[in-house]
C-alpha cells in the first residue's frame, strides 16, 4: 500500500503559485527524497501535507485516507510527525519534558491527563529514545542549554515519541557538523529499518545519495525529475535547475 | 428632542474618539495596550486646574501650557522610561504596568493633591442656541467642533506629512517599514506625543462637565477601550467611528431606556462585536 | 545560567504540604486578637483567588480582570442562598456557578487575541456591577446585604473568629492543594509548552483552546468560592466592594508575587494582605506604594518577589531552590 499519495497539489499565497501541481507517492516503508533549488516549494509542501497551509487544491491520501486540509495536531494524531528547519522546542523546559509533552496529547482526555495516566511508559520510552539518539546524559537539562546539534537531536526524538508511521524531514542535516550528520543518516536509516516511511528535504547530496531509495526534484513548483539518487544525478533537467552547483 | 440627544451624543463621543483615536495610535505603532489611559486623561485635567486655578495663569495659557506638559511627560517621558523597559517582554507585562501606573496615579492624587471634585470652566459658556427646529446646548456644539478640528489635524498629519506617513508604515508593517530605513522606536515616540495631546485636549474638553477628579479616568479610559474595541483596533477610522458610537448609544440609551444600565448596552454591544467581528466594525483581519 | 529544575520526592512534598496546614491553622492558636484572626481569614481567602488568577495569568498566559465579577457572584449566592441551602452547600455551588459561567465567558473570547480575553472579562465585571447595584429586588441593590450568617453544623457554630478561620484555612488548604496536584500533573507540562512555544505545543496535539479554557474557568471558580467565604468574613457586602478596581488588585498580587510560579501569588497575596498592617504608620501611602513597587518589580524584576526569595534562598544555602511545580 502506498503510505503517501498526492494529487495535483496546488498552493497558491495571493497570486503567487509556490506549488503548481505536484503528483507523487510514497510506499510503505521507503526512505524518499524531496529536493529542489530554494524556493522551489519543499517546505510549502511539506505545510500543506501536514494541514499548516491549506491546499489550494490536490488531494492528499495518507494510507488510503484522505487527509487533505486536515488540522495540524489531527494529522499528528493520526501518525504524521515532521520536524523544522528551524528547530522549535521548548526552551525552559527539561529534554525529558519536552519528550514527555511530544506524547502526551495523542493519548487520553484532558481529564485523564490530571492523573497522569501511562506517565511512567510515557517517561520509559522517552527514556530509551533519548539512549537511542546518545542525548540521555542531558535529559534534566533545560533545551536551550543544549548544542545546536543536541537540539536537532531532540526535535527528532520528539518526533519519534508517537511512534508515527511518516516522518517528515526538513533539512536534518542543516547547521549541523560533518560527525553529527553521520550520526543522523544512522538514526534515520535505523528508523526506516524498524519500518517507518520517511521523506527526507535535503540540500547536502552526500547525505541524499547515502539515504535516500527515490528522490522528487521540485522546481518552481513542479515536479521536474523522478528516480533513483543515481538518475537524479545525471538528469540534465535537475543539473539546470540547480545551476550544477551543489556540492 | 431626538436631535438635541444626537448633538449631545455626538459631543460626548466627540471627547470618547479623541481619547480612543490615541489609544489606537499606540497600539498601531507599538502593540501595547495602554491600561493608563484614563489616567493620561487625568493628568493633564489636573495640570489644567494647578495653573488656572490655583496658580492663576491665564485660561487659554493654562490650557496650552498643560497640553504641552502632557506632551513631554506623557509623550517622551512615558516612552524613555516605561515603553522603552518593557515593549521587549510582550504585551503582558505592560498591560500589567500600565494598570499598576494607573492605581498609582490615582492614588497618588488622592494623597498628595485631593480627593475631591475640583470644576474646571468651560472655554466657552454654555448657552441654549436657538436652530431651526431644535435648541442645542452650546457646550456640546463647541466640543463637537474642537474635537472635529483636532482630530481632523492629526488625521492630516498622519496622512500627508513625512513623519505622519513614517508613522502609518510602522503601523501597517513594521518589518518592512524597518528595512526600508524608518526609525521604528521614533514613530512609537510620534505616537505618544500624538496621544499625549489628543488626550490633553480630551481633557480640557471633558473637565467642565465631568468635573476633574482623581478617578475621572476610570469611565472616560474605559469608554475609549470600548470605542477602540467596537470600531477597530487597527484603523483610527475605526476608533472614531467607536468613539461617536459610544457616546451616541450611552446618550440614547439614558434616555429611553434608563440611565443606570447606559454602560450595560453599551457593554452588550461591545461583547456582541467580541463574539462576531472582534476586529471591530471597521477592522481588518490580522494575518 | 538556569538550572534544570529539580524533582521533589513524595516525601518532601507531603512534608511541606503539612507544614502548610499547620502554617494555615496557626493563627487559631497564636493570635487572641479578633483583627488579627480576621486579618489571617483574609489572607487566606486572598491566596485561593490569587492562586486561581495566576493559573489563567501565569499559567495559561491569559489576562482576566474577571476576579471582583466572580468573588461578587460567590458572595452574593452565599449571602442570598446560604439561609436557604446553608453554607455548606452555598459555598461549592457558588464555585460550581462561577465554574460554569467561566466557561461560558471564555468559551467565545478565547478564539480572538489576547487582550480581547482582558476587554471581555472587564466587560463582565462591570456588568455584574451594574446588575448588582440596579436589581435592589433581587440583591438589596447599593445597599447591600446585612447579617450574612456564618456556617454551623447542627448546633456547633463557627462564627468566632478563631472557628471560622479554621473554615476558611481549610478551605484554602483544599484548594490550594487541588491547584498544585493540577498543575503538577500533565496539565502543568502543557501549560508550560504553551508558554514557551504556543505554536509548537498546537501542532504536537496541544488543545491550546481546552487548556486555556479550563483554566479560565477553574479560575472563576476560585474567586466564586473566595467570593462565599468572604461574605461570612464581613457579614456584610454591598457592590461597591466587587468593583472593577478589586480585579486590577488582584492582577497586581499575582504579579508582584510572580507569576507563572505556584508559591508565587501566595506571597502577593500575603503582602497585599498584610503589609498594610506592618506599615501602619504609612497606611495612606501604602496603595501608592504598593503600585509602585508592581511598576518597578514588572521593570527590575520581571519573575516577582519570589525571584527574590529564590536569591535569598541560594545566598544561603548555596543552591536554587526546587520550584513547586515545573
Amino acid at each position: 500500500m502506498k503510505a503517501l499519495q498526492v494529487d495535483g497539489l496546488k498552493k497558491n499565497f495571493h497570486g503567487f503559485a509556490a506549488l503548481r501541481g505536484v503528483d507523487l507517492y510514497v510506499n510503505e516503508g521507503e526512505l524518499f527524497g524531496l529536493i529542489g533549488p530554494n524556493g522551489s516549494g519543499k517546505t510549502t509542501f511539506f505545510n500543506c501535507l501536514t494541514g499548516i497551509l491549506k491546499c489550494s487544491s490536490g488531494r492528499v491520501v495518507f494510507k488510503g485516507r484522505e487527509i487533505t486540509n486536515s488540522a495540524p495536531d489531527a494529522t499528528y494524531r493520526m501518525g504524521i510527525g515532521r520536524t523544522f528547519q528551524l528547530i522549535e522546542l521548548f526552551p525552559g523546559m527539561t529534554v525529558l519534558d519536552n519528550m514527555l509533552l511530544a506524547m502526551q496529547e495523542s493519548q487520553g482526555s484532558m481529564f485523564s491527563r490530571l492523573f497522569r495516566v501511562r506517565e511512567e511508559a510515557n517517561e520509559q520510552r522517552a527514556l530509551e529514545l533519548l539512549e537511542f539518539l546518545r542525548i540521555s546524559h542531558v535529559r534534566d537539562e533545560l533545551a536551550k542549554n543544549l548544542s545546536y546539534g543536541q537540539q536537532k537531536l531532540l526535535d527528532f526524538g520528539m518526533v519519534l515519541m508517537s511512534k508515527p508511521e511518516l516522518i517528515l524531514l526538513d533539512e536534518p542535516s542543516c547547521g549541523v557538523e560533518i560527525q553529527m550528520r553521520q550520526e543522523m543518516v544512522h538514526y534515520i536509516k535505523e528508523l526506516n529499518r524498524q519500518g517507518t516511511t520517511i521523506i527526507v528535504i535535503e540540500h547536502n547530496m552526500d547525505v541524499l545519495m547515502d539515504l535516500c531509495t527515490r528522490i522528487v526534484v521540485l522546481d518552481s513548483g513542479e515536479k521536474i525529475a523522478e528516480g533513483s539518487p543515481r538518475e537524479i544525478q545525471n538528469n540534465q533537467k535537475v543539473i539546470d535547475a540547480y545551476f550544477g552547483a551543489e556540492e | 428632542m431626538i436631535e438635541q440627544l444626537l448633538v449631545k451624543g455626538l459631543s460626548l463621543g466627540a471627547i470618547y474618539a479623541m481619547i480612543a483615536i490615541g489609544f489606537c495610535l499606540l497600539w498601531q505603532t507599538s502593540r501595547l495596550v495602554n491600561f493608563a489611559e484614563g489616567e493620561f486623561v487625568t493628568i493633564p485635567a489636573f495640570l489644567m486646574v494647578l495653573f488656572y486655578s490655583v496658580l492663576g495663569v491665564p485660561y487659554a495659557l493654562a490650557i496650552l501650557v498643560a497640553i504641552l506638559l502632557a506632551a513631554l511627560l506623557l509623550g517622551f517621558g512615558m516612552k524613555k522610561t516605561l515603553v522603552d523597559a518593557l515593549i521587549t517582554r510582550g504585551n503582558t507585562p505592560f498591560v500589567v504596568t500600565t494598570i499598576a501606573l494607573g492605581f498609582f496615579v490615582k492614588d497618588s492624587l488622592t494623597v498628595f493633591a485631593t480627593p475631591e471634585a475640583l470644576s474646571f470652566p468651560s472655554m466657552v459658556r454654555q448657552v441654549p442656541l436657538q436652530f431651526p427646529g431644535a435648541v442645542f446646548s452650546s457646550l456640546d456644539l463647541w466640543n463637537i467642533f474642537v474635537a472635529a478640528v483636532v482630530i481632523v489635524g492629526v488625521s492630516f498629519f498622519i496622512r500627508k506629512s513625512r513623519p505622519g506617513k513614517a508613522l502609518q508604515a510602522v503601523a501597517q508593517n513594521r518589518e518592512a517599514a524597518v528595512i526600508m530605513g524608518i526609525d521604528a522606536q521614533k514613530m512609537i515616540l510620534l505616537a505618544f506625543t500624538i496621544n499625549a495631546v489628543l488626550v490633553a485636549f480630551a481633557a480640557a474638553l471633558a473637565a467642565p462637565t465631568y468635573m476633574v477628579k482623581y478617578d475621572m479616568g476610570n469611565e472616560l479610559g474605559l469608554k475609549a477601550f470600548y470605542a477602540a474595541i467596537i470600531g477597530g483596533f487597527n484603523q483610527v477610522r475605526g476608533a472614531l467611528l467607536g468613539g461617536l458610537l459610544v457616546g451616541l448609544i450611552e446618550t440614547l440609551t439614558a434616555a429611553y431606556i434608563s440611565t443606570q444600565y447606559k454602560s450595560g448596552f453599551v457593554l452588550l454591544v461591545l461583547i456582541a462585536v467580541i463574539l462576531f467581528k472582534p476586529e471591530g466594525l471597521l477592522g481588518t483581519k490580522e494575518q | 545560567m538556569a538550572q534544570a529544575n529539580q524533582r521533589m520526592s513524595l516525601r518532601s512534598v507531603l512534608i511541606g504540604w503539612g507544614c502548610a496546614l499547620v502554617l494555615l491553622l496557626l493563627p487559631v492558636l497564636v493570635f487572641r486578637s479578633q483583627y488579627l484572626l480576621y486579618l489571617s481569614s483574609l489572607t487566606c481567602i486572598y491566596m485561593i483567588v490569587a492562586c486561581g488568577l495566576n493559573i489563567v495569568l501565569g499559567y495559561a498566559g491569559q489576562i482576566s480582570l474577571a476576579q471582583a465579577g466572580f468573588l461578587g457572584i460567590g458572595a452574593y449566592v452565599c449571602a442570598l442562598l446560604g439561609p436557604v441551602v446553608t453554607f455548606w452547600v452555598a459555598l461549592p455551588l457558588a464555585g460550581v456557578i462561577c465554574f460554569i459561567i467561566g466557561l461560558g465567558l471564555g468559551f467565545p473570547s478565547l478564539r480572538v487575541k489576547t487582550h480581547f480575553l482582558a476587554m471581555v472579562t472587564l466587560g463582565f465585571t462591570v456588568i455584574v456591577y451594574l446588575i448588582l447595584v440596579n436589581e435592589e429586588k433581587w440583591t438589596g441593590g447599593p445597599f447591600g446585604v446585612f447579617n450574612i450568617a456564618r456556617p454551623k453544623i447542627g448546633s456547633l457554630s463557627f462564627s468566632s473568629p478563631a472557628s471560622y478561620h479554621v473554615v476558611v484555612a481549610l478551605c484554602a488548604f483544599l484548594l490550594l492543594l487541588l491547584a498544585f496536584w493540577a498543575l503538577n500533573s500533565q496539565w502543568g507540562r502543557a501549560f508550560k509548552a504553551i508558554r514557551e512555544n504556543e505554536g509548537r505545543a498546537e501542532m504536537l496535539g496541544v488543545s491550546l483552546r481546552n487548556y486555556k479554557l479550563m483554566a479560565f474557568a477553574i479560575g472563576s471558580a476560585f474567586a466564586g468560592i473566595g467570593g462565599a467565604l468572604i461574605a461570612p468574613l464581613f457579614g456584610y457586602i454591598d457592590p461597591t466592594m466587587f468593583a472593577l478596581g478589586f480585579s486590577f488588585q488582584f492582577l497586581l498580587m499575582v504579579v508582584v508575587g510572580g507569576t507563572g510560579r505556584f508559591e508565587g501569588p501566595l506571597l502577593g497575596a500575603m503582602i497585599m494582605a498584610l503589609l498594610p498592617e506592618v506599615l501602619r504608620v504609612t497606611e495612606k501611602f501604602f496603595p501608592i506604594i504598593f503600585a509602585l513597587a508592581a511598576i518597578l518589580i514588572m521593570v527590575f524584576m520581571p519573575k516577582g518577589s519570589v525571584s527574590a526569595v529564590d536569591w535569598v534562598y541560594k545566598k544561603l544555602t548555596g543552591q536554587e531552590e526546587p520550584h513547586l511545580t515545573k
